[in-house]
């Protein structure tokens, strides 16, 4: 038995009962972490020591017959944007190389309660902006599912660590498709749950009104058992929802029998790659063989979302950003006269040319004119983009659509113009904008091997449904 | 003033909620605490840090505005003000700009021409700002007021004067007070003013505004406003426009000088704070907060009025202060004599007090008796003062003081005149000087009898006494 090549569930199976010790599991990944990472670059930084520190503690709890939370002695890794106590958390940004954050964020909090143990922070695109992980100040995560490819972004680093058996799981953050692109790309399954059902406290913001933190795991069932913990109130996060949560993991098997599935007419066709296209059409034929019924919709506003995305996202980031000055923390240019200079040049020295880029524009849609222009006209398209949706909703279950345009491409063609590669966030942005859950699951692969994918959108708390329906598709295609 | 000209004036107040704890976090707002000890992530603007409404923050807003008379709204929402400052933390101020907590309300100041209405066209709450240390070639922050909340509360241009706007602010601090919606403690920055500034010819169109900035006296915001409407009206005289600018009042100076335009900033870029849910109010809630506002300063002063019998004037001035107020009517309800109480409290008992007093320490029972005796004849207007003092001091009856220290009227003419002429063997000269026609002189002999007998010399037994001596020769 290799404890890598096991699930999270499995593993915390085989912990609880004491077959695997936390310890020996926590070795297992640190292991797989050194052999992997001169090439890979997942993490960011791997904390090693902290992690054999709370693998023995979990294992000492056990052995004196404490109650344990349900990932205990799961090693796992968070994106470097989420707030980790004591340990540096950079955002893959020259500007906080060196920041190690004085508390921790909720999600963080929620997995040190449920035992989960953290082995290292995950690589990304430079404070979240991007869809390759090249951005990265410390350098570009590579594709482990497709060598010589990017693992997608902005949550590449932790796509990669969990499909190379790095982690058992690990968490990234969603604004426009940032879990569920490197999710596809590197084969893994990656949930954008609801916004507002998991708190953002201490998590970097890009786009507040958009981004959520996730799991990306290996398995269906994974990804229920981490969204469990994952999901619940937090007062220090304002648009956390005061909810009841079911159990996540208690009815993924019940089947798809009698669930009515749409297929988004805007989804096909150019620009979405013929195999993109074909793994759609397999899973939607797939969901009718094991019962449900599918029907095509058309829905032209979907189409408007991704401009509307980039404006009200990069308007939101130009302020969430600001804060980054090099006064407080961080990064903080030598020889400046006095404190403007101060705040110009270590945001000059500090910031990569994408997250100049998305600055800049998110400055320009919201200035003087501008922002009746763009900003309002973009949240306008939100508010239809929210009804289309609603009316789709009234009729189906779940959507069925591409997670992205394109399978993984060439690390080399990353430098593609920007607008090319901001079009790959194409089916991802539609359920940012509307807050509703969505997942990313591998779905076949291409003639080159690579890794294929289908989304699954549901209405706001529909993650019961999109479990089920993952579930089913997961375990039939094992079966062929 | 040029009376060709009138001056325009609009303000913007910003007075802390007097909450215990700040704004969006949960850090505690105590002024005076080391630098940077009242401090966290959220208000620090670290990496995920977020905002989460106070509500007592809120509350005490709604009192101000329903002391102001303000339409409160049921739905507000919150914007970020994007800018950067050494200041601002996050880059961004948490304010509400498109939907503010109140709108429309009015606030009626006493002026030399009588009473007057000044119109409030908003209400809003923010985020206060952190505390720059300039010193040393070195600039340094305190973050402890960051985050502090502030309501800030903007005047229709209904204000013509440096008068009227001291009158203002004298007012909207009592109220404010009085509602238990902001200390306004000035010294601590409590209350801080910008002035919007124009000049125009009468009957004429609005000329250009100018902004002066963060103004934390009432003598500042007078002197500022006088020296800039001065400079506008100079400057309309000679043909000139005025530019639409920010101008900072220098104290020392008493000048007003622009600011560079980095400081005073240009588009914010506006756009709704992501981070808050808009701030939904129940007409309960509001009806809830309306019923526990104390009876306002406007009330009060026209209840003394009709009830008390005081002189309008008096009744403002007691009434603006809710400590003294509260003690006045206490005091009022022992002794027939209000009138005489309000001026020994307006007089007397005023510059005893603290600027922003909490409590009267003189015990109203004791006040009473000081009027009562005062009105009587008892005691001397000099020897009230002094008794009010002592009382104010220490723990002592006014009728111990009296009999321990012989503080009672003397009306005994035959005493007084024995007093009269010792006196006036030692300074013979106030005689002659009189002799010579020196009026004057008259006065200072009766001074000396006041002196000599420490005020408790009855007046006009002192006057009859002087007059036995003066027609003796």
């Amino acid at each position: 038995m290799n404890i890598t090549d096991l699930s999270a569930a499995r593993l915390s199976a085989l912990l609880r009962r004491g077959e695997v010790s936390a310890l020996e599991a926590a070795d297992a990944y640190l292991c797989e972490i050194e052999r992997r990472e001169p090439r890979l670059r997942a993490f960011i930084t791997v904390t090693a020591e902290r992690a054999r520190e709370q693998a023995r503690e979990i294992d000492r709890r056990r052995a004196s017959g404490e109650a344990l939370g349900p990932l205990a002695g799961v090693p796992m890794a968070l994106k470097d944007n989420i707030c980790t106590e004591g340990i540096r958390t950079t955002c893959a940004s020259r500007l906080l190389r060196d920041f190690v954050p004085p508390f921790s964020a909720g999600v963080a909090e929620r997995l040190e309660r449920a035992g989960a143990v953290l082995l290292g922070k995950t690589n990304m695109d430079e404070f979240a902006m991007g869809s390759t992980t090249q951005t990265s100040f410390f350098g570009g995560t590579e594709n482990p599912a497709a060598p010589g490819c990017v693992p997608g972004g902005s949550s590449g680093g932790s796509a990669a660590a969990v499909a190379a058996h790095e982690a058992a799981f690990a968490l990234g953050s969603d604004t426009g498709g940032s879990i569920r692109q490197p999710a596809a790309f590197c084969g893994v399954v990656g949930l954008k749950p609801t916004y507002g059902t998991v708190t953002r406290y201490g998590a970097a913001e890009l786009a507040s009104s958009l981004d959520q933190i996730g799991p990306l795991t290996r398995t269906v069932l994974d990804c229920a058992m981490v969204t469990n913990v994952l999901t619940g109130h937090d007062p220090r996060d304002a648009t956390s929802l005061v909810r009841e949560y079911p159990d996540f993991t208690s009815d993924v098997s019940r089947g798809v029998k009698g669930m009515r599935i749409a297929l988004v007419r805007e989804f096909f066709g150019s620009p979405f790659a013929e195999e993109v296209q074909r793994s759609v059409r397999r899973a939607a034929e797939m969901f009718r063989s094991l019962g449900a019924e599918t029907e095509e919709v058309s829905a032209p506003i979907l189409t408007r979302a991704l401009p509307a995305y980039y404006i009200i996202s990069t308007a939101e980031a130009s302020g969430n950003l600001a804060r980054y000055d090099g006064v407080r923390y961080g990064r903080r240019a030598e020889n400046a006269s006095d404190p403007d200079e101060l705040m110009r040049l270590s945001r000059a020295e500090g910031f990569g040319t994408e997250v100049k880029r998305r600055i800049l524009l998110g400055t320009f849609v919201l200035d003087g004119e501008n922002r009746e222009r763009y900003f309002e006209k973009a949240m306008k398209v939100r508010t239809l983009v929210v009804r289309a949706f609603r009316e789709i909703f009234s009729r189906f279950d779940l959507v069925l659509a591409p997670t992205t345009p394109t399978v993984p491409y060439r690390i080399e063609e990353r430098d593609a113009d920007p607008e090319t590669r901001y079009l790959s966030d194409i089916c991802a942005v539609p359920a940012s904008l509307a807050g509703l859950p969505a997942l990313s699951m591998p779905f076949g692969r291409d003639g080159a091997g690579r890794p294929a994918a289908v989304q699954l959108i549901a209405p706001a708390f529909g993650e019961r449904e999109i479990f089920r329906a993952a579930y089913a598709l997961e375990r039939e295609e094992g079966d062929v | 003033m040029t009376p060709e000209f009138e001056t325009v004036i609009g303000l913007e107040v910003h007075a802390e909620l007097s909450t215990a704890s700040k704004i969006f976090c949960s850090c505690a707002t105590g002024f005076g605490a080391e630098p940077n000890t009242q401090v966290c992530p959220v208000c620090m603007g670290l990496p995920g840090g977020m905002p989460v409404l106070n509500r007592a923050a809120v509350e005490k807003a709604v009192r101000a505005g329903l002391a102001l008379g303000c339409e409160v709204q049921t739905y507000s929402a919150f914007d970020r003000k994007n800018y950067f400052y050494p200041d601002l933390p996050k880059g961004y101020q948490i304010t509400q700009q498109e939907r503010p907590l109140c709108l429309g309300g009015s606030l009626m100041i006493e002026t030399a021409g009588g009473e007057k209405r000044i119109g409030i066209a908003r209400i809003h709450i923010e985020e206060d700002a952190a505390k720059l240390v300039y010193g040393g070639g070195k600039v340094l922050v305190d973050y402890n007021r960051c985050g502090v909340p502030l309501a800030e509360i903007v005047t229709e241009p209904d204000i013509r004067g440096a008068e009227e706007a001291a009158a203002f602010l004298k007012k909207l601090r009592s109220v404010l007070r009085a509602s238990g919606a902001a200390e306004c403690r000035m010294s601590e920055g409590g209350m801080r003013c910008d002035v919007n500034i124009s000049v125009r010819r009468r009957g004429e169109q609005f000329g250009e505004r100018v902004e002066l900035k963060n103004l934390s006296s009432f003598r500042s915001v007078a002197r500022a406003i006088e020296y800039e409407a001065k400079r506008l009206i100079a400057a309309a005289e000679r043909g000139e426009a005025a530019a639409r600018e920010t101008r900072r009042f220098d104290e020392s100076t008493g000048r007003t000088f622009a600011m560079r335009r980095k400081e005073s900033g240009g588009d914010y870029r506006y756009f709704p704070e992501p981070n808050l849910p808009p701030l939904v109010l129940t007409e309960e809630e509001i009806e809830r907060i309306r019923a526990s506002l104390p009876e306002l300063p406007d009330a009060r002063k026209r209840r003394y009025v009709s009830e008390l019998g005081l002189a309008p004037f008096d009744a403002e001035q007691i009434a603006s202060e809710n400590a003294v107020a509260d003690w006045f009517e206490r005091a009022a309800a022992l002794t027939p004599h209000r009138r005489r109480l309000a001026a020994l409290t307006l007089t007397e008992l005023f510059r005893l007090l603290p600027s922003d007093p909490e409590s009267v320490p003189l015990p109203p029972e004791r006040a009473a008796r000081i009027t009562d005796m005062a009105e009587a004849g008892e005691i001397s207007a000099a020897v009230a003062k002094r008794l009010i003092e002592r009382c104010f001091a220490e723990d002592v009856s006014p009728d111990e003081v009296v009999r321990a220290e012989g503080l009672g009227v003397i009306r005994d003419e035959e005493e007084l005149e024995r007093i009269l002429r010792e006196a006036l063997r030692e300074e013979p000269k106030l005689l002659t000087d009189y002799r010579r026609g020196k009026s004057a002189a008259r006065g200072a002999m009766l001074g000396r009898v006041m002196r000599r007998t420490g005020g408790r010399a009855d007046p006009q037994a002192a006057s009859a006494a002087l007059d036995r001596i003066l027609n003796e020769e």
